[in-house]
């Protein structure tokens, strides 16, 4: 083991779903160093254990935000966790989006569900270097209204366009209705010119890239973050393989050149 | 570091003297022994543990001591253990954590010295195994400092094979039966019309060192005459091997093939070959707490790649059929093990086929493979 994980308090807690909530944590001595949008924590509740957390938020002051979704044993206790309560976290791990290699290029963000949370940093760094780039597309599908996170949040970007459907819309609901990729059709963007962020299902993920391929994006130009269960995070457990890919190193960002062929093949 | 130390002959006292000297100066020696019907890596207090005069008699699926007609030491091919049981142990603790009363959490690395252990008896596949391990666990940007302070203290006692067994392919994997470095000492097992001895190279000047402490002679050329021609014949009398193509395009253009099916209708998914694999490095961890619910700790253990859990994700596993579980452990072993470490991860030891409960022979399923690919 490389790294012990190093503790930080919940100083904001904010409940984004019925089973999803933003923590934003304080290191309570040393900080980890600095974390890049994409890039993963280990994140450890005491007595449970740890899960992979890609981080949603990367303020200046050396906090780091994680959005967390309670699902098994180790997430549904960090889902838990109260304002003052302490964490313990290691990290950074992984590939990040790399967003300065797409200078120039409009920018595609398409995100299902939890999977904005991953795309919030990015959106950030975007909105704030807004000259080195061309039009900021924002796309998020969920399946219902009350899956989506980030709400107060979305409306507020100064994008050339943000979208937002659902699948499954309730009452109320006045908005797009049907999966992410139809909002395709609706975004501002030069497909020559375009670098794209996916994050969520891998249906999600593979729908959003094959209609990106066939609207004349090169793949190495669609930039998906994958899931896979993960140990160790230091690539020595070999529970994140795919394929030749070690998703804590080579991933969890890995272009779809790459990714494509391997989500191909069923159960690889 | 200087020029080695001339090779040299011990005799079976020689032997004994130096796991001696080993012992007295603090070492853990471990090696070859007889337990349980089988022969096994244990501790020895002395050379006289070793297996004199037992071989053993191997096919897939199938594992029997035999009584030799000579004392030989080291005439038997590898065992169901392998030296990632001392390097890479089954469980091992990674640190504990205590929560106050006032919520504080505070994390401690486990900080128990490694044993310093001396290896006798280790197989120029298992030499090239430990070198695999070495680069998975301590060659990337993260080292797994357990492994490392374990591996960085071992003296390493090779012994060469001069007697493969039904199973062994070393030869086709370019790891056997020779050995050529990565090694403090290396002994090569001479039974002939002058004796019993054992030919000993020097690979460091730690092996130079103890050498010199025990009673030994030079090296004649009858002696080193027969050793050489005893590593040679071993080549000649592999059980097995891998067909000679490139195993990793193999695997690459084989995620598809209907062997798999095959296979899988055989496997029982039990991991065996993950547990004996000299190679298999794959880990998952364990959360322990006590009953005052304040101390946790935080354990890691040896996982295998054919249990559900170990691709478990949130809505289940991503390798449901025994199939894709299959085929994960054997494309990686030799194909993209290569992609992350460089290397194939196989060393051509033929535990896996040996321990296999239903026989599944690694060998022939690459054969097959080759076949379709053929067709």
């Amino acid at each position: 083991m490389t790294a012990l994980p190093v503790p930080h308090r919940v100083v904001d807690r904010h409940r984004e779903t019925h089973d999803t909530v933003t923590l934003r944590l304080k290191p309570v001595g040393e900080a980890l160093s600095a974390f890049a949008p994409g890039q993963f924590a280990m994140m450890y509740a005491f007595g449970r254990g740890e899960v992979p957390i890609s981080v949603s938020g990367i303020p200046r002051d050396g906090d780091l935000v994680h959005t967390v979704r309670g699902v098994g044993a180790v997430s549904a206790g960090l889902y838990d966790a109260q304002v003052g309560d302490v964490l313990a976290l290691r990290g950074p791990y992984g590939t990040g989006w790399e967003l300065s290699a797409a200078t120039g290029h409009d920018l595609l963000v398409v995100a299902g569900g939890i999977g904005l949370a991953p795309l919030r940093p990015l959106i950030h760094d975007a909105v704030l270097d807004a000259e080195a780039y061309g039009r900021l597309n924002v796309l998020i599908g969920a399946r219902g209204p009350a899956e989506l996170i980030c709400r107060a949040e979305t409306g507020r970007w100064p994008t050339a366009y943000t979208g937002v459907t659902v699948d499954r819309p309730g009452d109320g609901w006045t908005g797009q209705i049907g999966v992410v990729t139809r909002l395709l059709g609706l975004a501002r963007f030069e497909p020559t010119a375009t670098t794209a962020f996916v994050c969520g299902p891998e249906p999600m993920i593979r729908a959003t890239a094959r209609d990106l391929l066939h609207r004349g994006l090169p793949a190495d130009r669609i930039k998906v973050s994958l899931e896979r269960n993960m140990r160790c995070a230091t690539g020595h457990c070999g529970h994140c393989q795919l394929g030749p890919l070690l998703l804590c190193r080579d991933g969890p960002v890995v272009g779809w050149d790459i990714a494509e062929p391997l989500l191909y093949v069923r159960e690889l | 570091m200087t020029t080695p130390a001339a090779p040299a002959v011990l005799d079976r006292t020689g032997l004994n003297a130096l796991v001696e000297a080993l012992v007295a100066s603090g070492r853990t020696v471990i090696g070859p022994t007889v337990r349980d019907a089988a022969i096994v890596l244990a501790e020895l207090g002395s050379a006289e543990e070793l297996p004199y005069g037992w071989g053993v008699e191997l096919e897939a699926g199938h594992y029997r001591l035999r009584r030799r007609n000579d004392e030989a030491a080291f005439a038997h091919s590898a065992g169901p253990q392998s030296w990632k049981n001392f390097l890479h142990p089954q469980r091992e603790k990674l640190w504990s954590a205590d929560r106050s009363a006032d919520g504080q959490l505070t994390v401690q690395a486990e900080s128990a010295a490694a044993p310093s252990y001396a290896f006798l008896g280790v197989r120029p596949c298992d030499l090239r195994a430990i070198a695999i391990q070495d680069r998975v666990l301590t060659g990337g940007h993260f080292k797994d400092s357990g492994y490392q302070e374990r591996r960085k203290g071992a003296f390493l006692i090779a012994a060469e094979c001069t007697e493969p067994g039904a199973t062994c392919f070393c030869v086709s994997m370019g790891s056997g039966p020779g050995a050529d470095a990565g090694f403090d000492l290396a002994l090569t097992e001479v039974v002939d019309q002058a004796g019993h001895r054992f030919f000993v190279r020097v690979g460091t000047e730690e092996g130079a060192e103890l050498l010199a402490e025990v009673p030994h002679r030079a090296a004649d050329s009858t002696t080193r005459e027969s050793a050489r021609t005893a590593v040679a014949d071993a080549a000649d009398r592999m059980g097995r091997s891998m067909p000679p193509v490139s195993l990793q395009r193999l695997m690459g253009a084989s995620l598809e093939a209907d062997r798999w099916d095959d296979v899988a209708a055989r496997c029982l998914t039990c991991g065996n070959c993950t547990m004996v694999c000299p190679t298999c490095f794959c880990t998952t961890t364990e959360e322990v707490t006590d009953l005052t619910g304040d101390h946790a700790e935080r354990w890691q253990r040896w996982d295998s790649c054919f249990d559900l859990d170990f691709s478990h994700i949130h809505g289940g596993p991503v390798r449901k059929s025994p199939h894709s579980r299959y085929r994960q452990w054997l494309t990686h072993k030799l194909g993209t093990w290569h992609d992350q470490f460089d290397s194939s991860g196989c060393v051509g030891c033929g535990r896996c086929i040996v321990w296999c409960p239903v026989g599944i022979d690694i060998t022939e399923e690459v054969s097959a493979l080759q076949e379709e690919a053929e067709r």
